[in-house]
């Protein structure tokens, strides 16, 4: 029988480009290790999230979706 | 020897120094080479030059600034240390290249002896700094109590807790902005324990570990082995700048710093040399930034009229008109070193991005950042005839401006640019799953390439610049700003909201190295007022400020007077004030003063100090308390000056100072060490048992527990004095009308606590003096001369250039509901009063900060941020 892998949500993330996408750079400079199944998309503030990307995130096959800022 | 990484490691006989060099070219190690002859025949370019010698130029200059910092203390002189003797005993330096991403074991926390982790740290502070013995230096180097507490802390991190830091100290110095309530944070939250004591000897023992014997603050000998001892190491002037500055012909002082005067802190003894950084006195980071910047607006002075004159502008090509070409898009994947190509596979992303709809070319490079691929990258641009570039590589954080500027060479509008971070967020993270990871850099270079075919070029709006600066506050931070700005030949306005300028240093005696701060403070006042270019406003008060860099207009009121200014800068110098206590009897009886009281009497030859026999300061009377976290950093100095200054007038007066640590950095140890020679008695209390007053029959009584007694002792004084908090002047508006930050104190928060000091993230703002943190008279001329040439910068240029990632409204679909008018912090958003379009929306491009704040709000759909476009977002968001 086939072994069955883990559960890794896929994660959509919205960054804010002066906080946690800088957070999201430190955590590199850190060398902070995290699983590879998170995309992420810069944006000028978390303000700018549309309720519409969350949605539409979601519908496009990620597991959750992330808005930091 | 890699000498970079203290010779913990080795490198090879050519070598580029470090990641971060420039310029980032090899060199040779003639030492190491053996000449072989090999690099010459392999060189491609041809760089290989055997002969280059060191090369004579010479430049006609106006002035000089000095600016060569210091060397580390060499622990080696010093035997007790055994450095030298046990391969774990390292000095801070070397602990800091161990810690370092880029060091000898990649950031791996190991000791050198047997690359173990260590799981007990020693830190031994003051070595080679506050030790009068031969080979060591008197003064204290200023940062090496934060520096260890720092080390400690990221430590403890890479340890991921399991580790047990210590630090051995004589007084813990953690007298910077926010530094106390750093310190705090290591020993509460951060497990990091502190033990007050001299450590006089480190004995290596078996498995490379080290013993520590130290007398406890019981007075009982204890002894602890340690795994690693780091030694904080302080400054010294190095041997060449010694005979540098005996070239330039300046003056050194007793410890070979160069001599300056508090009054003109980075002026040397030589006129047009001038000097900034650690060659000065030790400091830190902010202190060194904001001289660097005051030594630019005291040389500017000199130089004002030869502006421009020399000044090389760089031609930029005409843009390339891209609208309606179908997009092509090049793509440049960065292996940054080993940094991504060490787990992502970089060949496989780049043919991955030659298969991407619209990419016309892919290449990768070494660092695709440095000089010679932004040589290439334009010269690609024009070949290909790419219209979109995406670059694969770190942050846009840092390089989006690098690359932008090449766009701009190769005559590309600079916002047909987008990056994908494959390096932060994806190999330097997923280190261990190299599949996972170039996975996920074809999709970052995916959702890029995606968005980047649908970016436009964007205007970057220029505007004017009003060339007349602001000060807010006539202290001496603002007078000295002013001045500077006059003297470099600009129009200033001085708003003071007293009749007087001057403030806080009208009250004081002297500074720290003697000098006459009254003598000062009116010559200052004089050469303003009669300088034509200064307005000094007296009495008046700021009532309400509108507009945006270049262009602010500020409503200033006198008494019924009200007039509008327009200034293109404005500086804060809005100052602070000492604190009154309300504990130690103070308001209750006479005998019981505040520092500035204590000085008055000084100025006033006040009789009654003959009369004293005894007198008593207490120290951090409301600083460094839960309420009042911060320390003020000037009063443990300011005690040492009134201390000595009660034993000038009379030797015989018996002085004590209860403290909780002395903080008397950099040169001011020197009067530490001279009161204590002239006996005056310390005495040191914790904030649990702090020290009672009360009154006597004839005397005063203060009752404190003795640290070495281990009982209390009463002693009598007549005079009292408390060291008392220095407390911000209430922001008020002008945090709401500059839209600037205050943090909890109540100091205004600058862009940047480190590179930023005097800089406000809002532009055009700039900040000095107490407003800022606690400081001395020099700190606060230097941070003043540093807010006005970071002034003058802007000024000097003439014109300002807002972003073209900005709100764009589409009237048609606007219905005028006003949301974005009410959302928007920075006040972009107007609704339109005639025209075709009354009663929908805009936006002012020049105050919108592109956040998309009111694009997400709009109910109507009429707003898209430009360069961050719903459609570019949602075509990435689909590509992922």
């Amino acid at each position: 029988m086939e072994m069955k892998k883990p559960f890794e949500p896929k994660i959509l993330a919205f960054l804010c480009n002066w906080c946690a996408y800088a957070g999201a750079d430190l955590a590199g400079v850190s060398r902070l290790q995290y699983p590879p199944t998170l995309r992420s998309i810069r944006v000028m503030c978390s303000g700018r999230v549309d309720p519409v990307y969350i949605t539409d995130g979601l519908k496009s096959g990620f597991d959750s979706v992330f808005v930091s800022g | 020897m890699n000498e970079f990484d203290c010779g913990l490691d080795i490198r090879a006989a050519t070598s580029i120094k470090y990641a971060q060099a420039v310029p980032l070219a090899y060199s040779i190690d003639r030492e190491q080479c053996i000449g072989c002859g090999l690099c010459e025949k392999i060189c491609l370019a041809g760089a290989i030059n055997y002969h280059d010698r060191p090369k004579r130029t010479e430049l006609e200059v106006g002035a000089v600034i000095l600016a060569v910092g210091n060397e580390l203390f060499d622990p080696g002189v010093q035997e007790v240390f055994a450095y030298g003797k046990s391969p774990n005993v390292i000095t801070s330096m070397e602990f800091e290249r161990i810690l370092s991403a880029s060091g000898p074991y990649m950031g791996h926390l190991m000791r050198p002896y047997d690359r173990e982790e260590p799981k007990k740290i020693a830190w031994l502070q003051c070595v080679g700094s506050r030790d009068t013995h031969e080979c060591s230096n008197a003064y204290c180097s200023g940062v090496c109590c934060m520096y260890a507490i720092k080390e400690a802390v990221i430590a403890r991190e890479h340890a991921h807790g399991d580790l047990e830091p210590t630090i051995f100290y004589m007084d813990i110095r953690t007298y910077g902005k926010d530094f106390e309530e750093y310190y705090n944070r290591a020993r509460n939250e951060h497990g990091v324990r502190f033990i007050r004591s001299r450590v006089h000897t480190v004995n290596p023992v078996e498995d490379g570990n080290l013993e520590i014997t130290y007398i406890d603050d019981n007075g009982e000998l204890k002894s602890e082995i340690f795994d690693l001892v780091v030694l904080s190491v302080g400054f010294q002037v190095g041997k060449e700048s010694i005979k540098l500055a005996g070239r330039l012909g300046i003056e050194l002082n007793k410890y070979n710093f160069a001599r300056t005067d508090s009054f003109a802190p980075v002026a040397t003894t030589r006129e047009g040399v001038f000097v900034c950084g650690a060659i000065q006195c030790p400091k830190d980071i902010p202190q060194s930034v904001m001289e660097a910047s005051a030594a630019a607006a005291a040389s500017s002075v000199l130089l004002s009229e030869s502006r421009w004159t020399q000044t090389q502008i760089q031609e930029m090509p005409p843009e390339t008109n891209v609208i309606g070409e179908p997009p092509r898009i090049g793509v440049f994947i960065c292996q940054c070193g080993i940094n991504i190509a060490g787990v992502v596979n970089v060949p496989e992303v780049r043919e991955y991005a030659k298969t991407l709809p619209y990419v016309t070319y892919a290449e990768d490079n070494m660092y695709t950042c440095s000089q010679d691929t932004q040589v290439k990258m334009a010269e690609v641009i024009r070949e290909q005839g790419i219209n979109r570039v995406v670059v694969a590589a770190c942050t846009p954080k840092t390089h989006e401006p690098l690359f932008q500027e090449t766009l701009m060479n190769a005559g590309l509008n600079k916002y047909l640019f987008e990056m994908a971070n494959i390096r932060n967020q994806d190999s330097w993270v997923h280190s261990k799953d190299p599949s996972a990871a170039t996975e996920k850099a074809k999709d970052l270079v995916r959702m890029a390439v995606t968005k980047a075919a649908l970016l436009e070029p964007l205007p970057d709006t220029e505007l004017g610049m009003e060339p007349v600066t602001m000060v807010v506050g006539g202290g001496v931070a603002g007078m000295v700003c002013v001045k500077n700005l006059a003297d470099q030949g600009y129009e200033v306005h001085l708003v003071e909201r007293s009749e007087e300028l001057g403030g806080q240093a009208r009250l004081l005696n002297k500074t720290w190295r003697g000098e006459d701060i009254h003598a000062y403070v009116k010559d200052l006042e004089d050469e303003i007022e009669k300088n034509p270019m200064v307005h000094v406003h007296r009495s008046t008060e700021l009532t309400n400020v509108e507009g945006f860099v270049g262009n602010f207009s500020s409503t200033l009121k006198n008494g019924d007077k009200e007039i509008t200014l327009k200034h293109g800068v404005a500086v804060v110098a809005t100052g602070g004030h000492e604190y009154r206590p309300s504990e130690y009897l103070y308001g209750e009886d006479s005998r019981v003063l505040t520092h500035l009281e204590l000085d008055a009497k000084f100025i006033q030859d006040d009789p009654s100090l003959k009369d004293v026999q005894s007198a008593v300061f207490i120290q951090c009377v409301g600083s460094r308390e839960p309420d009042r976290p911060y320390c003020s950093r000037v009063c443990c100095t300011h005690t040492m000056e009134s201390a000595l200054e009660l034993k000038r007038r009379n030797p015989d007066v018996d002085v004590y100072v209860l403290y909780r640590d002395i903080r008397t950095y950099g040169e001011r140890e020197d009067l530490f060490r001279e009161a204590r020679e002239k006996g005056v008695i310390f005495f040191r209390y914790g904030l649990q048992s702090k020290p009672k007053v009360s009154k006597g029959t004839d005397t005063l009584e203060i009752e404190i527990q003795d640290h070495i007694l281990k009982r209390p002792v009463i002693l009598r004084a007549d005079l009292l004095v408390l060291a008392t908090a220095i407390i911000p002047s209430e922001a008020g508006q002008l945090a709401t009308f500059f839209k600037v930050p205050v943090n909890d104190d109540g100091f205004f928060i600058e862009a940047h606590a480190k590179l930023r000091p005097v800089d406000f993230a809002t532009d055009g703002i700039f900040l000095c003096g107490i407003a800022h943190y606690p400081k001395s008279i020099d700190e606060s001329i230097a941070q003043a001369l540093a807010a006005a040439s970071r002034a003058s910068g802007l000024i000097a240029t003439g014109k300002v250039f807002a972003s073209g990632t900005v709100a764009r409204i589409n009237p048609m679909y606007c219905s005028g509901c006003g949301v974005c008018v009410s959302i928007c912090p920075y006040s972009a958003p107007s609704i339109m009063e005639e025209g075709r379009f009354a009663g929908k929306a805009e936006i002012n491009s020049v105050l919108c900060k592109g956040c998309g704040l009111c694009v997400a709000s709009c109910r109507s759909g009429a707003i898209d941020l430009k360069g961050f476009e719903q459609s570019q977002i949602m075509a990435m968001i689909d590509e992922v």
